[in-house]
């Protein structure tokens, strides 16, 4: 049994650029800003950074392979860049690798950022599955549906199970998924760097326009850019830097390993990488009742639907209850376990190699008490759930800090 | 004695009723029509719909032993790319075959026909497998348009289990300028209607079919149908009464129904006949164009034990409205529409497709030996998580199963001509998962359990590479 990550790396800086439709910055613009609000946060200078992970899924959209996008804009002074990409974990994953680093004792200052410029493609959603970007793996377009991207479908069809599974209507489950977009965009409202920020109703949502059986508009995030940044340094200095840094308990990843998506076993109503990584998790982070003990949480919400099953999936609502604790209010703002503060990937946005290290940002923001209207009661442990790809076939990022 | 020893037809199952089309064009043409004709969905062509017939007249065939494949059109979907060597593959046949496109004319469906037969005869092969499939274009407007319907019709031509057998043929050959479609035309060209019914239609078919009766010394009487294609309805009749027909003996033409369909219609033509015939009719077939064929079978006793004769009958019987004619002009390509999207393609890859011909054209996946599995696409490493077998696999086909909806979506985001794009991850009988996309359905006919069976669509075409993709879809199952 590995000993794992806890308390053993401290984030002591971060910075995250309003998202949203940002025409006039430049992927270089989102990363500089980025980068000097977590400097600044951290209270310590550029060549104190020892080595630096990327984070950014699309490079083909104005940022480039590598990680030299980020060491030129940046300027760092010839230390170890790397690139990582996991899908839409890939923010997660920057900070995987930065910890691990700084944690190995390969270096003792390391920076995470994450960033993406979706906007600038000239036209709506993300790059085109069937087009030049060749996103699909060996194969792909030759025998995968003509996605144009294939989240909102393969979502969508475990939605169709799920309400199958456990009884609810189209109607009625529809109506479920509405109340976590309703909650989200509440929290959304309240946070000035969201990209969206306008309360909206149930009625609202049933009436989008449908985007793939049974999801609509509103149960669906967003395209925006931004940038989000850590910096991490090993725990027993992190207090030479701030009096209240925030300390890893957990870093967890799951992928799938291919029978989901080929083998009959999938019941297509949970995601197996997050219960998986979940469970590897709260092992790590000494966690042992999750629903007692975790005080707020953002998840990937790329649809209501995600959502939904997350919290079955980490736990937190039994399987098949979660519209129990949704009708309840359990994870409202002023609920039992907040989930998506900061209004969530649906309103905060989803700028993919970003998304990951946003999280952990709110998280973070959090637990310094630094969260303005937002704020949660003295909270002791986040949960941050980053999943990069879409069931069955999925990698699933799980981030818990605490003070 | 040489002939046929299985059918199947195929007809695509929307039906463009002829006054959507005077309604849309009736201000610019006065041409018309009764009736409907039957338009191939997008995503199908002359390939897709010849190896659907073909399938259904494989049925119970060992698919080994099928010798060659001729395929007939005046439609083909490439200029050079064979289009048999792709339904060879698509089925899965032997490698060392013969195959041939017959093309350019509206009589190569008899051409490949007699053809098969004489090379079943002269022992150069044991059977032929003999496709013809039409999918001609009109100008708007025009009463081609009205008149072309979509279909195709597959035989197995061979000496063993004969249903019908070919007796005898006459064929005359003239350059006559009735229909034509020169290197970069997407429409047929004709010239003056009465000109083609007189001086062609009227002459080559009562030619043809007179020669044949004289060279075999046999009249109207000793024959139980005839069929030819129809270019004019009252011209039908008239050539059929002039040959000596009775009403009774006269097979009701199909362009009231679907359309005419190019070089498959004298083949649909014949299966129509060959459902309702009995042991000992003479069955009297011709074609028509640049010249004409007569053909004729006499039916044998093999025919009894042909347990469900609806070849034709349930595509017939299976229909759906395509109420808007703008449907049809952008199903076919000839109205350039905005699909909101930067229409850019993706380069298709292809030594991929060469080296997965078998599991891209033929669904072929894989079985694990170790735990039974089937999977698809093939795995070296098994997907059973209880298993793991490592390159412990045997060939398994999911072409032919049948398979039950586990779940669906209709897709508003994804790319499609006629739209929401439909999908499911589909569960194999006896085993197997993956994810399709569904066609020839409606999305609130769907539902979770609906049953499915496979069948060939062209999925994509990357037109600045001129390459067409063909790949399965999920259809409802056609009963």
């Amino acid at each position: 049994m590995p000993e794992g990550i806890k308390d053993k790396v401290a984030i002591i800086g971060m910075g995250c650029t309003k998202f949203g439709e940002l025409w006039d910055k430049s992927a270089e613009d989102l990363m500089v800003e980025a980068f000097q609000e977590a400097l600044e946060d951290a209270g310590i200078e550029k060549k104190d950074i020892q080595a630096a992970w990327q984070g950014n899924q699309f490079t083909e959209v104005n940022i480039g392979h590598s990680a030299l996008p980020l060491a030129t804009t940046l300027k760092l002074p010839f230390i170890p860049v790397t690139r990582v990409e996991n899908l839409c974990a890939s923010g997660t994953e920057a900070i995987r690798g930065a910890c691990y680093a700084v944690a190995s004792g390969a270096c003792d200052i390391a920076l995470a950022l994450g960033v993406e410029k979706v906007k600038d493609l000239g036209f709506g959603g993300l790059p085109r599955a069937n087009e030049d970007i060749v996103s699909l793996g060996t194969r792909g377009r030759v025998i995968f549906p003509s996605w144009v991207n294939p989240n909102p479908g393969m979502f969508a069809m475990m939605a169709i199970r799920y309400f199958k599974r456990y009884g609810l209507s189209i109607e009625e489950g529809k109506k479920t998924l509405a109340k976590i977009s309703v909650k989200s965009h509440h929290n959304g409202a309240l946070n000035p760097k969201a990209h969206l920020r306008r309360e909206i109703t149930v009625e609202d949502v049933l009436n989008a326009p449908m985007i793939a059986m049974p999801l609509g508009l509103f149960d669906s995030c967003g395209v925006s850019d931004g940038a989000a940044a850590a910096i991490l340094v090993r725990a027993d200095i992190a207090e030479s830097f701030r009096p209240d840094p925030v300390y890893i308990k957990a870093l967890q990843v799951a992928a799938d390993s291919g029978e989901s998506l080929m083998y009959t076993g999938y019941d297509y109503t949970h995601v197996e990488t997050t219960y998986r990584a979940a469970i590897k998790a709260y092992q790590e982070a000494g966690i042992e009742n999750p629903r007692q003990e975790i005080s707020m949480m953002e998840v990937h919400d790329c649809f209501s639907i995600t959502e939904l099953v997350t919290y079955e999936d980490l736990m937190i609502s039994p399987r098949g209850k979660a519209k129990d604790d949704i009708d309840a209010g359990f994870f409202e703002l002023d609920g039992k376990i907040p989930c998506q503060p900061d209004g969530g990937l649906k309103c905060f946005g989803h700028p993919i190699g970003a998304s990951g290290l946003r999280m952990v940002y709110e998280m973070y923001k959090q637990l310094q008490g630094k969260a303005g209207p937002r704020q949660i009661k003295n909270p002791t442990l986040g949960l941050t759930h980053n999943l990069g790809g879409q069931p069955p076939q999925s990698v699933c990022s799980i981030c818990i800090v605490g003070n | 004695m040489v002939g046929i020893s299985a059918c199947g037809a195929y007809i695509p199952r929307y039906r463009l009723n002829r006054k959507a089309i005077s309604n849309a064009l009736g201000w610019l043409s006065s041409a018309s029509l009764p009736g409907e004709k039957a338009v191939a969905n997008f995503d199908e062509d002359s390939l897709t719909m010849a190896a659907a017939a073909a399938i259904n007249s494989l049925k119970g065939f060992n698919r080994a032993k099928v010798g060659g494949v001729y395929f007939a059109t005046t439609t083909a979907a490439y200029r050079e790319r064979e289009t048999a060597a792709i339904i060879a593959t698509s089925l899965d046949l032997r490698q060392n075959i013969r195959t041939a496109d017959f093309s350019d004319s509206l009589k190569s469906g008899t051409v490949a026909l007699l053809s098969a037969c004489d090379s079943v005869k002269a022992r150069s092969a044991d059977n032929i497998l003999l496709c013809g499939a039409d999918c001609r274009l009109g100008k708007p407007g025009s009463a081609q348009e009205i008149t072309f319907g979509d279909g195709a019709a597959a035989f197995i031509l061979s000496n063993k289990g004969v249903i019908a057998g070919l007796e005898g043929s006459y064929s005359i050959t003239c350059d006559f300028p009735d229909f034509r479609r020169a290197e970069h035309d997407k429409f047929v060209r004709t010239i003056e209607n009465r000109f083609v019914r007189e001086e062609g239609y009227a002459k080559f078919i009562p030619e043809a079919i007179s020669g044949l009766m004289k060279k075999y010394g046999l009249e109207a009487k000793d024959f139980a149908r005839v069929a030819f294609p129809c270019l004019d309805a009252r011209q039908y009749s008239t050539i059929c009464k002039n040959l000596g027909f009775q009403p009774n003996q006269i097979q009701q033409p199909l362009i009231g129904s679907i359309g005419e369909t190019g070089a498959a219609s004298p083949l649909i033509l014949l299966i129509a006949m060959l459902e309702e015939a009995k042991p000992g009719d003479n069955l009297l077939v011709a074609s028509y164009g640049n010249g004409a064929e007569a053909l004729f079978f006499k039916v044998t006793d093999e025919i009894t034990k042909v347990k469900d004769r609806r070849w034709l009958k349930k595509y017939l019987d299976r229909r759906a409205e395509l109420d808007i004619y703008e449907k049809y002009l952008v199903f076919r390509n000839l109205l350039p529409v905005d699909t909101g999207y930067d229409e850019e393609t993706a380069k298709t890859e292809l030594p991929l497709t060469w080296r997965e011909r078998r599991t891209i054209l033929a669904l072929y996946g894989s079985r694990c030996k170790h735990c039974g599995t089937p999977q698809y696409p093939p795995q070296r490493i098994c997907v059973n998580p209880d298993c793991g077998a490592v390159d412990e696999k045997e060939d398994y086909c999911f072409s032919d199963k049948r398979a039950v909806l586990f779940s669906y979506t209709a897709d508003h985001t994804a790319s499609s001509v006629n739209p929401p794009l439909i999908y499911g991850m589909i569960d194999f009988d006896g085993g197997g998962r993956f994810v399709f996309e569904l066609t020839d359905c409606e999305p609130d006919a769907i539902d979770i359990d609906m049953r499915v069976e496979m069948s060939l669509r062209r999925k994509y075409s990357d037109e600045p590479r001129g390459i067409h993709g063909y790949f399965w879809k999920a259809i409802p199952i056609i009963e």
